[in-house]
């Protein structure tokens, strides 16, 4: 396909490993923030290209993977109720709660339905004027303008009907809780792509002056990848500490000023915000602010509002800071599956456990260290 | 092509957990027992076979094989039975007529058996338009026309508005299998060869274009066709090559997509598959829409297309006989059959690495970002 296989032809591939080989025997560890990143690593088996020196570490960049159960359950209670449409991405709906999952509250009657925008949902809501529709916003910068833009398309057009049960995250102040974090050991970062088109690259110019690393911001083709860890190699062998930009076709320096001013006027950072495995994160989480209050749905409903812990097999806060590999968890595959999942990292597709088990059992890598 | 993998401990043991025959525990249906992937697999074995077992059913082929007649004049016969319930019930390419016509023949000739009769059971809405009953009657008439079968015995029931969604169809179908050919998807052996019959991903892609949700626009076509004539043509090649032994499984790999079919084959043979992404023949508009909307075309549903596992001495000579039939234009070998790891299957990928490729597990869902 045009566009694409451009970005996944094998030849150039080995080529660039080969390059990669060659400038370092030094260990090195690199953490791709990003869910996409990892889903493309596994799928196209990238670590078995990189030579035995350099480790991919999968960071926290999956926003179903680091949604705390607390607020599943908040999200459910919210879904079960009769006057109520429930509208998801289809992500979100196998996320186990404390009890249940968006999938299971579905087949015992809630109206929940899968939608691919939350503009879809307004739509529901337009139709649907004698109920209430809930849209679970969920997601970095990625999908928080599309949530934004259908926010200010709700209150033109009027719409009483519609909220949202926001959990929109965002992604500096957690690159900064990774980096404050004493059980880090990282040489680099592969920034986020997609993230990037909205903030642009300015914002991560604080990884290379106050904490010294490295940072390129990639795109989710497997040779941006590759290209993207030749960046940040050849830069640690020339001691240049620098955030580069890889994935120039779309990203800017000072990101989409359209989609950070429709992000501006709905939404106010909370003060705290829980990470599933990370814990609670200043300023991390975003909320309707005043102006748009009448469409949040925190507000509109009790919600338990219950912190929960994360199940004691469960080890997604290791894997989702880096420490531990999806594989060295005691639960992998064997009673966390993605069929039964027990931590949302194996569920999302973009999760380092269901993209290693979906893909990679068979990786050299896992071999190795097996 | 193929390089032996040496499994470990941490592979072995994700094996034995995936290979224990889970206790069907669902308290209630969701969507993804109907999906075609695991949690179907989990419903049939753990519940539908617990109460209906009996040698033929838990064969769990898509039809069941059986002989009737005295000792001199037995008939081997297949049987086989589907549903169809597909939304929007109108599409590029078809409609749920012609769907139910061609599911069943289908089913049928994977036996290698000759479709002959079908039967059609209606369950309509209340105040379904007469107009478009006859638009899929039309279309059922042309299929089983093409198919060479005859619609002999069906049955009409109307539910209240509500009841149901517009229109639903059971088709069942027997055929006779004429053939000496033994096939089962538990025959795949090493060296074996994995031919597909054309395109992956048609019919889902298009289903999905067709509910309008996405707002993408595409020139897509269901791939709705009957295969009967198309495996009688490998049959007959096999026996001119006088190697009939060599046809060892055929399928349709409809919900859950080829993936779930080559993981139902590999799994059954106990044999290790492995396929060649580069081989894999998707329609670029197909490859375009799943891309867009993070689905895998491994995972999308056919409905007029077959895998055929062949011995590979006579898989090129039935790949081209497949290319002289109209629904076999595409045929092409796109991988092979290997001894270990057992019940797997995993993809070389054009990027020149290797992935597990595992039944699909609930309902593909499309990624957010």
């Amino acid at each position: 396909m045009k566009f694409i296989d451009e970005y996944r032809q094998g030849d150039i591939a080995q080529k660039l490993a080969e390059e990669i080989a060659k400038m370092t025997d030094k260990p090195l560890k690199i953490m791709e923030v990003c869910g996409g990143h990892t889903h493309t690593i596994f799928k196209y088996g990238i670590e078995d290209l990189l030579p035995p020196n350099i480790t991919m570490i999968h960071g926290p960049g999956c926003p179903v993977c680091v949604l705390p159960i607390g607020r599943v359950d908040d999200a459910i209670s919210i879904a079960v109720k009769p006057e109520v449409i429930f509208t998801t991405y289809g992500d979100a709906m196998r996320v186990p709660g404390s009890k249940t999952s968006l999938l299971d509250a579905k087949a015992s009657g809630a109206d929940i339905r899968m939608v691919y925008s939350p503009l879809d949902s307004l739509k529901i809501a337009k139709m649907n004027p004698e109920k209430q529709i809930v849209f679970l916003a969920l997601g970095f910068e990625t999908t928080s303008p599309s949530t934004a833009l259908t926010i200010l398309q709700a209150a033109k057009d009027d719409v009483k009907n519609f909220s949202i049960f926001c959990n929109h995250i965002t992604i500096v102040p957690a690159l900064k809780a990774l980096l404050d974090s004493p059980d880090l050991q990282l040489d680099g970062f592969l920034g986020p792509g997609h993230v990037s088109t909205v903030i642009g690259t300015r914002v991560y110019e604080f990884v290379n002056t106050e904490y010294g690393k490295p940072l390129v911001v990639s795109g989710f083709e497997p040779l941006d990848i590759l290209q993207s860890v030749y960046m940040i190699v050849k830069q640690i062998v020339e001691n240049r500490v620098e955030i580069e930009n890889q994935y120039g076709r779309v990203v800017e320096r000072n990101g989409n000023q359209k989609a950070l001013e429709a992000l501006f006027e709905v939404f106010e950072l909370r003060d705290y915000f829980e990470w599933r495995g990370l814990g609670s994160i200043a300023h991390s989480g975003m909320r309707l602010n005043k102006k748009y209050a009448a469409f949040d749905a925190e507000l509109k409903y009790n919600v338990p509002g219950h912190r929960i812990a994360d199940p004691k097999a469960c080890q997604c806060g290791e894997i989702l800071k880096g420490v531990k590999k999806p594989w060295e968890c005691k639960v992998f595959g064997t009673a966390c599956t993605p069929e039964t999942p027990i931590g949302s990292c194996m569920v999302s597709s973009e999760g380092a456990c269901a993209a290693y088990y979906n893909f990679g059992r068979l990786s050299k890598i896992a071999q190795r260290s097996a | 092509m193929t390089e032996s993998f040496t499994t470990n401990p941490l592979f072995e043991r994700v094996e034995v957990a995936r290979r224990r025959k889970r206790r069907f525990r669902d308290e209630q249906i969701t969507l993804a027992h109907g999906s075609g992937g695991k949690s179907m697999h989990e419903l049939i074995e753990g519940l539908f076979l617990e109460y209906l077992r009996n040698p033929l059913l838990e064969l769990l082929e898509d039809q069941a094989v059986f002989e009737v007649g005295g000792d001199n004049q037995k008939t081997k016969l297949a049987f086989t039975t589907d549903s169809y319930v597909v939304d929007p019930i109108f599409f590029p390419g078809g409609n749920i007529g012609s769907l139910a016509v061609h599911g069943t023949v289908n089913d049928l000739a994977m036996s290698g058996a000759r479709p002959l009769y079908l039967s059609a059971g209606f369950i309509l809405e209340e105040s379904f338009a007469v107009a478009d009953l006859r638009r899929i009657l039309e279309s059922m008439r042309d299929a089983a026309l093409e198919a060479g079968v005859q619609v002999v015995t069906g049955d009409t029931k109307v539910v209240q508005k509500g009841g149901a969604d517009k229109i639903f169809i059971n088709t069942s179908g027997i055929g006779v299998i004429e053939s000496p050919a033994n096939i089962s998807v538990s025959r795949a052996q090493v060296g074996d060869k994995v031919i597909l019959s054309g395109t992956l991903g048609d019919h889902g892609t298009t289903i999905l274009i067709a509910r309008g949700e996405l707002d993408l626009e595409t020139e897509i076509e269901s791939d709705s066709a009957p295969l009967n004539l198309l495996v009688e043509e490998i049959l007959d090649e096999a026996t001119r090559l006088g190697n009939i032994e060599a046809i060892r499984a055929m399928r349709d790999p409809t919900r859950g997509g080829a993936a779930t079919t080559l993981n139902e084959i590999a799994m059954s043979s106990e044999v290790y598959i492995e396929i060649y992404e580069n081989q894999i023949p998707v329609r670029e508009e197909v490859k375009g829409a799943c891309e867009i909307l993070g689905l895998d075309p491994l995972y999308v549903a056919n409905e007029g297309k077959l895998l055929a596992i062949v011995s590979a001495d006579i898989a090129d000579k039935i790949v081209e006989r497949m290319k002289q039939n109209k629904y076999g234009q595409n045929a092409c070998i796109i991988g092979e059959v290997n001894a270990e790891p057992q019940g797997i299957v995993a993809m070389k990928t054009g990027f020149g690495g290797t992935r597990i490729v595992d039944m699909l597990v609930g309902e593909q869902l499309p990624r957010i970002c």
